[in-house]
């Protein structure tokens, strides 16, 4: 059926895009003024990367990717927070 | 039939959710401030992260569409709370908010 040749071809093609994406984060993380910059880089990089690891579990027919996407989201959301409390008070107690 | 409405609907969420992906980069790379990039890039990723994992969703059997619905679930919560954070940090170490129009392409 014509719908799922356009769904083949368009998963992969959102993957190579969420990456290019990945790397223009990567741009404003470097190069980012201030310190919430460089958070608010790696966040959205964090979010990504989740969609690219979704994609390929559906590609590639692995269910078992979609646990580590969810395992990948929690340590990005901590990493957030932790880094922002850093920033916040001076230390982590 | 249903099944052609579930490939319409899955083709359809994913362009428009990969065009959010996009807008959302072009506003951290071309707004001038913190606050702007945040306004710029909570909303839209979180929007485009949910209408892809939506448009993987309706085309999965249903072990599969229940953990990402659940990663929707955990996107949709997160992602706004971190945002919060990092304008709240942003805020208490000092960095003023951009008043006014700015000429420069910083």
């Amino acid at each position: 059926m014509i719908y799922e040749q356009i769904l083949d071809i368009l998963f992969p093609v959102g993957a190579i895009l969420v990456m290019l994406t990945i790397f223009v984060a990567m741009i404003r993380a470097l190069a980012g003024p201030t310190a919430p910059d460089r958070v608010v880089a790696i966040n959205i990089i964090t979010t990504n990367t989740l969609i690219i690891i979704t994609l390929i579990a559906r590609i590639y027919e692995q269910v078992y990717f979609l646990d580590i996407a969810m395992i990948y989201a929690l340590m990005g959301f901590i990493f957030t927070i932790g880094v922002a409390k850093y920033l916040e008070k001076g230390a982590l107690d | 039939m249903l099944e052609t409405i579930l490939y319409i609907l899955s083709i359809v969420s994913m362009i428009i959710g990969l065009f959010f992906l996009v807008v959302a980069i072009v506003g951290l790379l071309r707004l001038p401030d913190v606050y702007n990039r945040l306004h710029a890039t909570s909303k839209c990723d979180t929007l485009g992260a949910g209408l892809v994992l939506l448009s993987l969703a309706l085309q999965s059997e249903m072990a599969v569409a229940i953990r990402l619905a659940l990663l929707i679930l955990f996107v949709l919560i997160t992602n706004p709370t971190a945002a919060h954070v990092i304008a709240r940090v942003a805020y208490t170490t000092g960095i003023k908010p951009q008043i006014g129009r700015s000429d420069s392409n910083d």
